[in-house]
């Protein structure tokens, strides 16, 4: 049995003659400590699967199953905590919020935890080291560049050690130097067994994955090692 | 960093909204606050006018027979065969629990005189506590002294006389140094003298017919003053003129009434002030809320964001409130009158004023808080 098990799941917004399916009968299983990357065209049904596995879009039907917890039959206050010690969110536009500095920001998952202040911060300068972003602890969101903001962003997903990292788009509005710099983290979390699901439109980034999962109108059509791996191994080794 | 910290955060970093509910809940408890002092202070002041305003109980002698009627009040029989109070018992009045809330003692004795052809009622009085018994005497004249009299306007009519002039009581010639001007009472057919005077002439000396007091009643229960006087004054019968307490009570009543109705619109109100900006501020946050929800807040600790927000902002509302208030009355006393002493400062009033902003604010906030709680956060992040 797989650490995350996606099975037949359907997901349709609407109903009646505007019903429109976004996902369709998709299952698969993934293992602790594995990278995927989840491709496909523009409304093929990536950003719906990823919030499924997110816990906060419930299935129309079939089961979404992570260490044996079937998640949609949480309560949502259960959810909540699921997603707060399963969870960690990588959004492709950030989503830090304006008014607390990266460091507060990291702190946000750690907010409702019983844990003394210090210990909180020192949790969240540990993550900001790991993405080599202290020296920014205490500017505000807007007082960083794109690319501190999604290493804040990763901090902020990693800093409770959450057994599963969901990010959608991560490079999406970084450039290519940044872009890279961010699968190399992500990479770093992964082999620290991390397991990763990274929605991406970039085959460059999808390289970095163990797995490509394409879909294609809500189904999914392939699951496999991207070729890109393959080439990028060979690189590494070279 | 916990949720109190996110909410003050927010605060600080929202000062325009914030600042806007301040303003809401200020004004509204200043209103209530000022509005509620003003009318404490006024009624206060009322009250004590309205202690001063006339007698408020009635000493009379118990008897069987049968009786005149005296301000609408019925007298034992002063015609007939009457039991009167002696005057020196009236001293065990002043030895009562709640003396000190007597204004006035009105010892009065009446009887029936001959002047001239006419049988009229003389009422003899002591003149100086008339100011506070009968404030709404006008007289053409003067007060008489002993053995000069004072005439009800239909006695002088009635007579012919005016002030200046005389008239025959039993054969005495008693000049008259004032009329009392129409009072609508049974006082316009009297003839009013000193009361030692009219002892004399009625020979009843030490004697009085009934007795007029003016309580102080804004502290003590009018029937405890009754009932205190009857048992100091066991022959004779003491009862409380209703009338007059009544609408004491209803005067003060219909103040409260409308100090309530004040604070109850003004605290609506404020109220919606403080809905209407906060679901504009849930809209505006719909992000932020989306990824609290999204990395794990439950629904109870985006409504703690909220409610925090909006109990510290009611607190500083109340405390503020309260202080514009109790300023707004002092200036509103100085400068519409009405009112001679200061303002003073009142805990349980302060107390209330920030009991009621925080109630206010945080009921206000139920809904936003839940709206908010509410929300989707996969809807609200691809809302985006």
């Amino acid at each position: 049995m797989g650490f995350i098990i996606a099975d037949q799941l359907n997901k349709t917004y609407g109903t009646g003659d505007s019903a429109v399916p976004a996902v369709s009968e998709i299952s698969f299983e993934v293992e602790t400590g594995e990278f995927i990357a989840v491709m496909g065209e523009s409304g093929a049904g990536k950003s719906t699967l990823l919030s499924i596995m997110g816990a906060m879009n419930t299935p129309t039907t079939g089961a979404y199953i992570v260490d044996d917890i079937n998640v949609y039959r949480l309560s949502q206050d259960q959810r909540a905590d699921f997603r707060r010690e399963f969870l960690g969110f990588i959004f492709q536009s950030f989503h830090l919020v304006p008014y607390l500095n990266v460091i507060e920001n990291v702190m946000l998952p750690l907010t409702t935890a019983r844990l003394r202040r210090g210990k909180k911060r020192d949790m969240a300068m540990k993550a900001l080291s790991s993405v080599d972003l202290e020296s920014k602890a205490f500017r505000l969101p807007n007082q960083i560049s794109g690319g501190e903001k999604e290493r804040a962003a990763i901090a902020r997903a990693i800093v409770n050690e959450p057994p599963i990292l969901l990010a959608d788009e991560p490079t999406g509005n970084l450039d290519s130097r940044n872009s890279r710099g961010v699968m190399r983290l992500l990479s770093r979390l992964n082999g620290q067994g991390m397991t990763v699901i990274m929605v991406t439109h970039s085959t460059d980034c999808a390289g970095y994955a163990r797995r490509l999962l394409e879909l294609s109108d809500g189904r999914l059509v392939s699951s496999a090692e991207p070729e890109t791996t393959s080439r990028l191994r060979a690189v590494r080794v070279a | 960093m916990d949720i109190k910290d996110i909410a003050i955060k927010n605060l600080l970093r929202r000062k325009g909204k914030a600042a806007f509910i301040l303003a809401g809940l200020v004004i509204g408890v200043a209103t209530v606050v000022g509005v509620t002092t003003y009318i404490d202070t006024m009624t206060a002041e009322i009250n004590d006018k309205l202690e001063k305003y006339g007698a408020n109980i009635l000493i009379v002698p118990k008897t069987d027979n049968l009786s005149l009627s005296y301000g609408g009040v019925t007298l034992g029989g002063v015609s007939f065969e009457m039991q009167e109070i002696q005057q020196v018992e009236l001293e065990s009045i002043q030895a009562i629990k709640n003396a000190r809330n007597i204004a006035a003692v009105g010892p009065i004795v009446l009887g029936g005189v001959n002047s001239g052809t006419q049988r009229v009622l003389l009422a003899g009085v002591d003149f100086k506590v008339s100011g506070i018994l009968k404030p709404w005497w006008k007289i053409t004249g003067k007060y008489p002294d002993t053995n000069q009299v004072l005439l009800g306007a239909d006695v002088a009519r009635v007579l012919a006389v005016e002030t200046g002039g005389e008239i025959e009581i039993d054969g005495h010639r008693m000049p008259v140094t004032g009329v009392l001007h129409p009072t609508g009472s049974q006082d316009d057919q009297l003839i009013f003298t000193n009361l030692g005077t009219a002892q004399v002439l009625l020979g009843k000396p030490g004697i009085v017919s009934m007795v007029e007091v003016a309580a102080l009643c804004n502290a003590c229960p009018i029937t405890d003053m009754v009932q205190q006087l009857s048992a100091a004054l066991p022959m004779a019968k003491v009862m409380a003129i209703q009338k007059v307490v009544k609408s004491r009570m209803e005067t003060l009543g219909q103040f409260k009434q409308f100090s309530f109705g004040i604070s109850a619109v003004i605290a609506l109100v404020g109220g919606l002030v403080v809905l209407v900006t906060l679901m504009g501020s849930v809209r505006e946050r719909r992000r932020e809320i989306g990824i609290f929800r999204a990395i794990g807040f439950r629904k109870g600790h985006i409504m703690r964001i909220i409610f925090l927000e909006a109990g510290v902002v009611s607190l500083l509302a109340g405390i503020i409130g309260y202080g514009v208030g109790i300023t707004a009355a002092a200036l509103g006393f100085r400068f519409l009158g009405g009112h001679t002493g200061g303002v003073s400062l009142d805990p349980v009033l302060a107390s209330s004023a920030v009991v009621m902003a925080v109630s206010v604010g945080l009921i206000a906030s139920v809904y936003p808080a839940v709206m908010a709680s509410r929300l989707d956060p996969n809807e609200a992040l691809k809302a985006l």
